[in-house]
């Protein structure tokens, strides 16, 4: 396996402010219960790059392992999610979150 | 020098996938989209030094989770409908006052990150290193992600029953 290259940390952490803020802008505008959803798995992917360069600069795997905790928490979330939507498809015939606005108490 | 073009050309290419995914009006294009931005993402692992994790990036994220996303666009079968609305919310009056809020505090993130100088350590850790450390000081965490699936299954199990909108609201 060939060697890693050095580039600078601050390119990478920046990529990964960069991949966050698209996902938050994302978040924010979307009105569509997918793209929220897809916006969110943007900005976990963005903390998994910036843990993968912050390992990557001491050059250990705890970076990796918390990757790998990010990744399962993306897994139950996304499972959530979906089923929520399925349920908000079912009832209101529509994936406009502002449909769903209202409490019900 | 040839590496370090590669991770620019990953990154471009994450960039202006996640914009395109997050911009467009159609749910399975913008899901396309996202898959290509995790795949570049997975190239940037590789080049840093996190071979297991760019593996698990492909396998886990642009495999399983995106395929969940598919099946569910597929099950919903939403067609055109959606996209008039979508239209309507996304002309500049919706979408231009949170960009400039998550812009400043973007160029915060820069401000600070510009006043380092440091390189990434360049070494591999191969994925033996990541199981001796998941395994070892980490096995607490294990347990908890374990407990995070179980009651993710749980949850999604139960939100998946057809008869929940009935018990709730009372229609059929």
């Amino acid at each position: 396996m060939n060697d890693a290259i050095a580039i600078p940390m601050n390119h990478g952490l920046l990529l990964a402010a960069m991949l966050f803020m698209i996902g938050l802008i994302g978040v924010l505008v979307r009105r569509n219960i997918i793209l929220i959803l897809m916006s969110l798995e943007i900005m976990l992917n963005a903390c998994g790059l910036a843990f993968i360069v912050a390992g990557a600069h001491w050059g250990i795997a705890d970076g990796q392992v918390m990757f790998m905790l990010i990744l399962s928490i993306a897994a139950a979330e996304v499972s959530i999610g979906l089923g929520l939507l399925l349920q908000v498809h079912r009832r209101f015939r529509s994936l406009d979150i502002d449909q769903a606005n209202r409490m019900v108490g | 020098m040839l590496e370090l073009g590669l991770f620019y050309i990953a990154a471009t290419v994450s960039l202006v996938s996640t914009i395109m995914a997050v911009t467009r009006y159609n749910a399975a294009h913008a899901l396309i989209y996202l898959i290509i931005s995790l795949l570049a993402s997975a190239i940037i692992f590789y080049l840093v030094g996190a071979p297991f994790a760019a593996v698990l990036e492909v396998v886990i994220y642009a495999g399983a989770i995106m395929v969940l996303f598919v099946f569910v666009i597929m099950m919903l079968n939403l067609g055109a409908s959606g996209d008039v609305q979508e239209h309507v919310l996304l002309k500049p009056a919706m979408w231009v006052a949170p960009s400039i809020l998550c812009i400043i505090l973007f160029a915060e993130i820069v401000y600070v990150l510009s006043k380092s100088e440091q390189l990434l350590a360049a070494q591999v850790v191969g994925p033996k290193a990541v199981g001796l450390e998941l395994f070892g000081p980490y096995v607490l965490a294990v347990e908890i992600a374990s407990m995070l699936l179980l009651a993710a299954l749980v949850g999604a199990y139960h939100l998946g029953r057809s008869y929940f909108v009935d018990a709730r609201s009372g229609r059929s």
